[in-house]
């Protein structure tokens, strides 16, 4: 029973760490670029929602939605500046911009919201209205599954299935596929790269706003540094699932979360990030390329 | 003309990310100095402290007013700034108080040192928090200026330095207050501890109190760790103590982690009886907190607001006054600083025209035969390696405020 509670736990973790994992694999596939700022458009769509159900009265589910806007015109606004200008710069010079930009909006948001942290209202309230945990009780109570980590892995599974029908359905997406493989030989065909790899960004983005809600849920705290780690360890997931694979990176947030908290309650708390890591290295001495790296016939 | 359309974008968006803000400016400005005396520090350039043009001694303090630390730092400001305008309302000694943002982090807090000593700093508050005071404790040794820490607890920030004397009491002695209090009051108790393992404050004190718990026959069933990058999931830890049948959860950790459990433990319907340290005060001044998750939780401080003495209900209602807030044990500590330093300086027959090194020897043969009586304790006193000799108290937060236990 503690064993199913522990497995629930970390399912919902690494949800969280796959929705924001995807929106890396997304930029990586398509640009062929690690957005290092993701994580702070994470940031920015929880201090978003925080302000639009704090100052403005919003319900939960309203500013979660304009918090998805309000990040998916910044995350166009960034590539357009940031990146854009730099599309026949080596990569490194487009690494080190996104470094550049995870910064500036730290910063800014530092300026604009200050660094004491907010505590933030979670999507669905902790308990009912008579004090009861909002959860869901199987077995005779004896194991609870709280309707926040339901959402989560819902909209986990949601996203996943929704990006892989987009991108192997849609016409977007095939311009999209086609962009990964080749952009010059894209734009020979009439595809316009730069509309495609804005699309990319401004769905990365609201993803991400995605991310930051529900991550927020989860650690009511919100502060500047918000994103940084989560993103961290969301890119060591999309790398571990085989970076720029859609269903890479939905596995290995979930693999993620879940070694996580297996380590943490079996072997020792202390230990459960070395174990983490320890797994990491040990799939890409395997399997350089992730765990689904190789399989996916063309990366997104 | 594409230049000037990126600049343009740009600026709709910084203006954009304004707007969001609202009214929610960091509270860096409150801060200033609002002495009467105008702080003329005349330009000179060397960096020991120059004598005073207006007969007024120039106390430097240095805390964090913003960041994760920024609740610690604005209480201590804000209550020195108290003792501060009483002294100078008394006349006889003046003082100029000058509080700087160190963002509770070692480099800025040698910078705010720096600064302060251009400034022209004769004595020093602060650094308000451990890894700060440890940081600019070193550059203050070799300066040979006088610093009296309201809140940092570890032993580190005193050792070896003849001029650091803290007005807290050390990390150590929280550990065995918090033992002795749970044996003495809760012993039968079942104990699961969570603390963060990368943290000097949080460990010192963990450790401590597990030994002593030991030796004092209570019974440790979990100890959890965290560190800086996990502290945002609690479920597994708290998973583990639940299952363990821990009904006490001693938590050696600062509020902002604190919050995180006590809603996680809330959402899994865990409900043991919380235990914090001084790290848990300021946790009910947060922004959005909801109070009543901190109902029932109990807190080691040596300052309880309810307390029934004239000098606490005069502190309180003048920092209610002032800053709309009830204050907490930090701002107390800021308040005793300010008080023993004056108390000092004028038994030692300090003025100010002397030098911050002068005033640096004087002070540090004076304190250790001070003994005062304050907001955090009666009868304090100093030891040559900067400790200071006073008992931690336990109160429990009932209603959203704090009440003696």
């Amino acid at each position: 029973m503690e064993f199913l509670s522990y497995l629930i736990s970390g399912i919902s973790l690494g949800s969280v760490y796959a929705i924001i994992a995807l929106g890396y694999t997304m930029v990586y596939g398509i640009a062929k670029m690690l957005n290092f700022a993701h994580g702070d458009v994470i940031m920015v769509g929880g201090y978003i929602s925080f302000c639009g159900m704090m100052y403005l009265g919003l319900n939960g589910w309203v500013a979660l939605l304009l918090a998805m806007a309000v990040c998916t015109v910044l995350g166009i606004i960034v590539e357009g500046l940031a990146y854009r200008p730099l599309r026949q710069a080596t990569s490194l010079a487009v690494l080190i911009t996104a470094i550049g930009v995870s910064y500036l909006l730290q910063n800014t948001a530092l300026l604009v919201w200050g660094a004491t942290p907010k505590v933030y209202q979670s999507l669905i309230p902790l308990t009912d209205a008579s004090g009861a945990p909002n959860a869901l009780r199987l077995m005779g109570g004896r194991l609870s599954i709280s309707y926040m980590s339901l959402l989560t892995m819902a909209a986990c599974i949601i996203i996943m299935v929704g990006l892989t029908l987009f991108t192997s359905r849609s016409k977007m997406g095939k311009a999209m596929r086609a962009c990964s493989e080749d952009k010059d030989a894209a734009r020979l065909m009439g595809i316009n790269v730069n509309t495609t790899i804005s699309v990319t960004f401004a769905i990365g983005s609201a993803l991400a706003a995605v991310a930051g809600v529900l991550l927020c849920s989860f650690n009511p705290t919100l502060m500047p540094t918000t994103g940084s780690m989560p993103g961290i360890r969301a890119f060591t997931a999309a790398v571990f699932g085989g970076i720029g694979s859609i269903p890479g990176a939905f596995l290995g947030g979930l693999l993620i979360g879940v070694i996580e908290a297996m380590a943490k309650a079996y072997i020792s708390t202390q230990l459960a990030n070395s174990v983490v890591f320890a797994v990491l290295i040990v799939v890409l001495l395997v399997r350089p390329a992730g765990l689904l790296g190789k399989y996916v016939p063309e990366k997104v | 003309m594409k230049k000037a359309l990126s600049l343009m974008l740009a600026l709709v968006m910084v203006l954009a990310l304004a707007a969001c803000g609202g009214g929610t400016q960091p509270a860096t400005t409150t801060q200033q100095p609002d002495s009467g005396s105008a702080s003329t520090s005349t330009g000179s350039g060397t960096s020991t402290a120059s004598a005073s043009a207006s007969g007024a001694f120039k106390f430097g303090a240095s805390g964090p007013l913003t960041g994760d630390a920024a609740i610690y730092g604005k209480a201590v400001m804000n209550a020195a700034q108290i003792a501060v305008d009483e002294i100078n309302a008394k006349g006889g000694i003046q003082i100029e108080f000058n509080p700087q943002d160190d963002e509770a982090d070692g480099e800025k807090a040698v910078n705010a040192y720096n600064t302060l000593m251009d400034w022209g700093m004769q004595v020093m508050v602060g650094p308000v928090t451990t890894g700060s005071a440890i940081a600019a404790s070193a550059v203050a040794y070799n300066d040979r200026t006088f610093c009296l820490t309201p809140s940092a607890s570890s032993t580190d920030v005193t050792a070896n330095k003849d001029n650091m004397f803290q007005l807290c009491f050390t990390d150590p002695n929280q550990g065995t207050g918090s033992a002795d209090y749970i044996a003495a009051n809760m012993a039968g108790h079942k104990i699961a501890v969570i603390y963060r393992n990368d943290d000097a404050y949080s460990q010192g004190i963990r450790d401590t109190f597990v030994k002593e718990a030991a030796a004092k026959g209570l019974q440790v069933v979990y100890e959890g760790t965290f560190t800086k990058d996990t502290q945002t999931d609690f479920s597994v830890q708290l998973g583990k103590a639940q299952s363990e049948g821990a009904d006490l959860l001693y938590l050696p950790i600062y509020y902002q982690p604190a919050s995180v459990i006590l809603q996680q433990a809330k959402s899994m319907n865990y409900a043991p009886i919380f235990f914090g340290v001084d790290g848990m005060d300021g946790i009910l001044t947060m922004e959005g907190f909801d109070t009543s998750l901190a109902e029932g939780v109990m807190l080691l401080t040596p300052f309880a607001a309810d307390a029934d003495n004239d000098m606490t209900k005069a502190f309180v209602a003048e920092y209610q006054k002032r800053y709309g807030e009830t204050p907490n044990q930090f701002a107390a500590d800021g308040y005793d600083v300010v008080y023993v330093l004056y108390n000092a300086l004028t038994a030692s027959g300090c003025t100010p025209d002397m030098s911050s090194a002068e005033i640096c020897e004087k002070l540090i043969a004076e304190i250790q035969k001070t003994t005062y009586n304050g907001l955090t304790g009666e009868n304090m006193t100093w030891s040559a390696n900067g400790e200071v000799s006073k008992m931690p108290t336990a109160v429990v937060i009932k209603d959203g405020v704090y009440v003696s236990a």
